[in-house]
């Protein structure tokens, strides 16, 4: 039974152009190392909230100058959550084609949100479809040994 | 001249990625072990011009381009990535290619998306294009999407160069 760490947080708005999550993600990334998270679960944060907030700039708001993205990352050492939220009209992510399928699998884009998916414990839009709430649990042994 | 230019531009770029990915995320240095490379002078490059993105070396009949930066990011080092590899197939007439991603510590979907792009254009020339040196995590990524499937990937450069060579 560890204490629970309080972690860090921070809350921000991006501009609308590409290569804006670069300092939010130097950030992200320098909290993950400092509180302990191996380098794969490194790697895995890293995808997901690169690719949530570029989707949000590129495809939410479409690269709107008048536009923002609202990003919240928290950083504990037993939990990262991120949550990502564009002005832009929202969209389905059931309706996303399985880039899986064998006759998709050379299609060039698509592959975004199943990362996300795939890389972090939990991934959910809500209703509009226009803010993505991500988590990822740390593995318990993993977190015991980093103590 | 424009070699020099050429150098200092590529040494200034690797410095800041370096600089700024190592420190910050904490991985190691990439261990690659390349078998013996010739790099290709301007005579012998078949009209190539800089590269900022990629080094292009010979080994055989087979051409290795090792990707330079560390993460595969931003869009518009990814356009560039792919218009050099482009040139390679399209300008150069380049027919077996070995991606050695080494250097490589991320990539991004976009990335995958150039990566699919060039396979069809090396395939659309009768070529073939190999990825190889693909960190775990990284082939993981290959992995969930089953691109794995798509492309032909080796274990290392020496592999590639082999199989691209037979």
């Amino acid at each position: 039974m560890g204490t629970k760490t309080i972690g860090w947080q921070k809350e921000l708005h991006l501009p609308s152009e590409r290569g804006a999550s670069r300092h939010i993600m130097e950030e992200l990334l320098d909290q993950l190392a400092s509180h302990g998270w191996p380098q794969s679960d490194v790697f895995a944060i890293h995808m997901a909230a690169e690719e949530a907030i570029t989707n949000a700039i590129v495809h939410g708001n479409k690269l709107d100058e008048s536009k923002t993205v609202h990003v919240v990352c928290r950083v504990a050492a037993e939990m990262v959550r991120i949550e990502v939220t564009d002005q832009g009209p929202g969209f389905d992510p059931k309706a996303i084609p399985d880039c899986t399928l064998e006759e998709r699998l050379d299609v060039p884009n698509g592959r975004g949100v199943m990362l996300m998916r795939s890389f972090m414990t939990k991934l959910e839009y809500n209703a509009k479809g226009n803010r993505v709430l991500m988590e990822k649990q740390r593995d318990p042994a993993a977190a015991d040994a980093a103590e | 001249m424009q070699l020099a230019r050429q150098t200092r531009r590529l040494g200034a770029d690797r410095g800041n990625w370096s600089e700024a990915a190592g420190n910050r995320v904490g991985f190691p240095a990439a261990a690659s072990r390349r078998p013996l490379a010739k790099p290709l002078p301007n005579w012998q490059s078949r009209g190539m011009s800089s590269h900022r993105r990629i080094d292009v070396s010979a080994h055989g009949p087979v051409t290795v381009v090792q990707i330079v930066d560390k993460k595969i990011l931003d869009d518009s080092a990814i356009q560039e990535m792919g218009s050099e590899i482009l040139g390679l197939i399209e300008q150069d007439g380049h027919r077996s290619l070995a991606l050695d991603f080494s250097h490589v510590e991320y990539l991004s979907s976009s990335a995958l998306g150039k990566l699919i792009t060039l396979d069809r254009k090396m395939k659309g020339h009768q070529g073939r294009l190999s990825l190889c040196s693909i960190r775990p995590e990284i082939l993981e990524v290959f992995q969930i999407t089953k691109l794995n499937k798509v492309f032909d990937i080796r274990k290392d450069v020496a592999e590639a160069v082999a199989a691209l060579g037979a």
